[in-house]
């Protein structure tokens, strides 16, 4: 499910403020908020949804150039899927590791993998099972924005985190 | 399958004699070509249609001589004097050569040839002279095979010509092997392709269900290692060409990509990520032990063995940036070879193994360059915004390698240049094509 970039952008924004509450238990306080802000809703967003995971909470996190650190906005959107993963025992993972196209094909796929095991890595330490999570790397194989100058290639620099199974419903 | 089965047939079937040498003349051979760099201006040949020695051989023999005549050309070396410049033409193979005809019209090297057509059987036979010196170089040559492999046996004579006039091993009885890539950026569609050095002769070797990524030949050009995401994650395969049967690697376990094979074909060396960290193993293929050559927790990638297999040359960013290293084929310190600017990826050794040739980045541009083992005397040959994957002629003399052009619509074709840096030029494919790896020499 896509929701445009920019409606993104706020719900992440709002997370970021808001994420003492939502690691509490939060109610529907913060998904009305996300969707009051961003205008992009006529409902609510269950907090406990894979559609709050996906859109409010945010599925991706983005790296610097030739980076697989975590940044600190990267850091805050980790804490929360975490939170969600923690409240969602029976929810598995992939991990999608990605790169720009300004690295060799060989490269791009270690650096892909090395941001994904990060990513890994840092929901581990905050309390999500190692084995609800996979890992994958497509190194530069699927850029999601394809234009070749750095407004694209910082939104490839990325991981995205993928419920493979065990969602809860609605 | 069928192509790659006439292939082998072919391979078999192509086999040479040598033809009894003309009456001797006192002179030797004069004409010699140096490929290594002092060339600038191609040397004139002539190569009239070789003579069909009866009707079924006439439209075949015309193809010959023109897949010959391209093969020369496409070196940058040669030029070819248009027929239309003869003043005498040649009606018969074993006619004395009136070399004052072809001097007048500035033909440095002639090439003679012949082409008979018996039921299943095709034989081309050929002599070479030199011109200004006025005698043949070297003995004929016949090759005969089937009619479906002419394009083979037309290399064959190129390689014979080429290897004459060079004094070195030619390159033109080859194959590549490449990823063939259609559909959107974003979500391109790539699958396995088989070709001629030239482009003629494709097949596709997998369907576009899946990424598939670098596929590499072994030293007996009979199957071809790649890494596929058949099951999710790359992995490692290994393809038999002539059955097209596939199998993989039970012990790799996680990611696996980046395979090149051993020049004894008993071994493969590649990378694998565990828990998130890249380092390069190498795997006996009979037994699948895996033995493990680096063990830094930097990015250590791309490897390729030296010709004689004691040692590995591979990428690595332990110091910070992507550099080249070599070590032994068992692992242990590896030693940096690169020191310039920029960072450096995908070196390949060469089959000559005085040189490696590899990928480097710097301010934002691609580069295609070569270098000695020790890292001395670095040439880079291409430039673009994105050049990338050398792999070498069988004569270790031209670098085929992708380039890619920026942009939403940006997309791969493959292209070919002389370690020189001379002779850039696209190598022609269907589809876009990245990837690329040359076969050696068939047999």
């Amino acid at each position: 499910m896509n929701i445009p970039r920019n409606v993104k952008r706020t719900a992440l924004v709002l997370g970021l403020l808001t994420t003492a509450a939502c690691s509490t238990t939060g109610g529907g306080l913060f998904g009305n908020g996300a969707n009051g802000a961003g205008g992009a809703g006529n409902g609510q967003i269950e907090e406990t949804s894979l559609a709050y995971f996906q859109q409010t909470i945010g599925d991706t996190v983005l790296f610097a150039v030739n980076q697989t650190g975590l940044t600190p906005t990267a850091m805050a959107i980790l804490d929360q899927q975490a939170a969600w993963l923690v409240a969602n025992p029976t929810v598995t993972i992939l991990i999608e590791g990605h790169a720009d196209e300004r690295g060799t094909r060989d490269y791009n796929m270690a650096l892909g993998s090395r941001r994904a095991s990060a990513v890994r890595d840092y929901l581990v330490a905050k309390g999500v099972a190692d084995s609800r999570i996979s890992v994958i790397s497509y190194g530069r194989e699927r850029p999601l924005a394809i234009c070749s100058d750095e407004s694209c290639w910082s939104k490839n620099r990325r991981a995205v985190t993928i419920v493979t199974s065990g969602a809860p419903l609605g | 399958m069928a192509g790659i089965g006439k292939i082998t047939r072919a391979a078999l079937a192509v086999f040479a004699l040598l033809l009894p040498a003309l009456p001797a003349v006192a002179q030797q051979p004069t004409l010699e070509i140096d490929v290594t760099g002092g060339v600038i201006e191609p040397v004139p040949f002539a190569v009239p249609g070789f003579i069909p020695e009866n009707a079924a051989a006439a439209p075949v023999a015309a193809q010959i001589t023109q897949v010959i005549a391209s093969d020369l050309i496409g070196t940058g070396l040669f030029r070819e004097i248009p027929p239309q410049a003869y003043i005498s033409g040649v009606s018969n193979f074993n006619a004395p050569v009136q070399f004052a005809d072809w001097r007048a019209i500035n033909a440095q090297a002639l090439i003679v040839g012949a082409v008979s057509v018996q039921g299943n059987k095709l034989t081309v036979k050929f002599r070479l002279f030199d011109v200004f010196a006025q005698v043949p170089m070297g003995q004929g040559v016949q090759f005969t095979g089937t009619p479906e492999s002419w394009r083979r046996i037309a290399h064959k004579v190129s390689d014979a010509v080429y290897s004459r006039l060079t004094g070195e091993g030619g390159y033109f009885d080859s194959k590549v092997v490449f990823v063939s890539e259609s559909g959107p950026k974003g979500d391109r569609l790539k699958r396995l392709a088989i070709m001629d050095y030239d482009g003629a002769n494709l097949e596709y070797l997998t369907d576009n269900s899946t990424i598939v990524l670098s596929p590499r030949f072994s030293p007996d050009n009979s199957q071809i290692l790649y890494t596929s995401y058949e099951t999710g994650e790359p992995r490692i395969y290994l393809m038999d060409l002539a059955s097209r049967n596939r199998q993989t690697f039970p012990s790799l376990v996680g990611t696996s990509f980046a395979p090149r094979f051993a020049p004894d074909g008993e071994r493969i060396v590649f990378s694998q990520t565990k828990r998130g960290n890249t380092d390069v193993f190498t795997l006996d293929i009979r037994t699948g032990r895996e033995t493990r050559l680096t063990t830094s927790p930097a990015i250590d990638t791309s490897p390729s063995f030296s010709p004689d297999g004691k040692r590995v040359v591979f990428a690595s960013d332990r110091g910070g940036s992507q550099q080249l290293y070599v070590m032994s084929a068992n692992g242990g310190d590896a030693r940096r070879i690169s020191f310039g600017t920029g960072s450096y990826s995908t070196p390949v050794w060469s089959p000559r193994g005085d040189l490696v040739a590899f990928t480097k980045i710097e301010n934002g541009r691609f580069h295609i360059g070569v270098m000695r083992i020790d890292g001395s005397q670095e040439r880079l040959l291409t430039a673009s915004f994105l050049d990338e994957g050398p792999t070498w002629s069988p004569n270790g003399r031209v670098l085929m390698f992708f380039r890619e052009t920026s942009g939403a619509s940006g997309a791969p074709e493959i292209y070919a240049v002389d370690i020189t840096g001379r002779n850039l030029r696209q190598v022609p494919t269907p589809e876009f094509a990245s990837d690329p790896a040359w076969s050696g020499l068939l047999k």
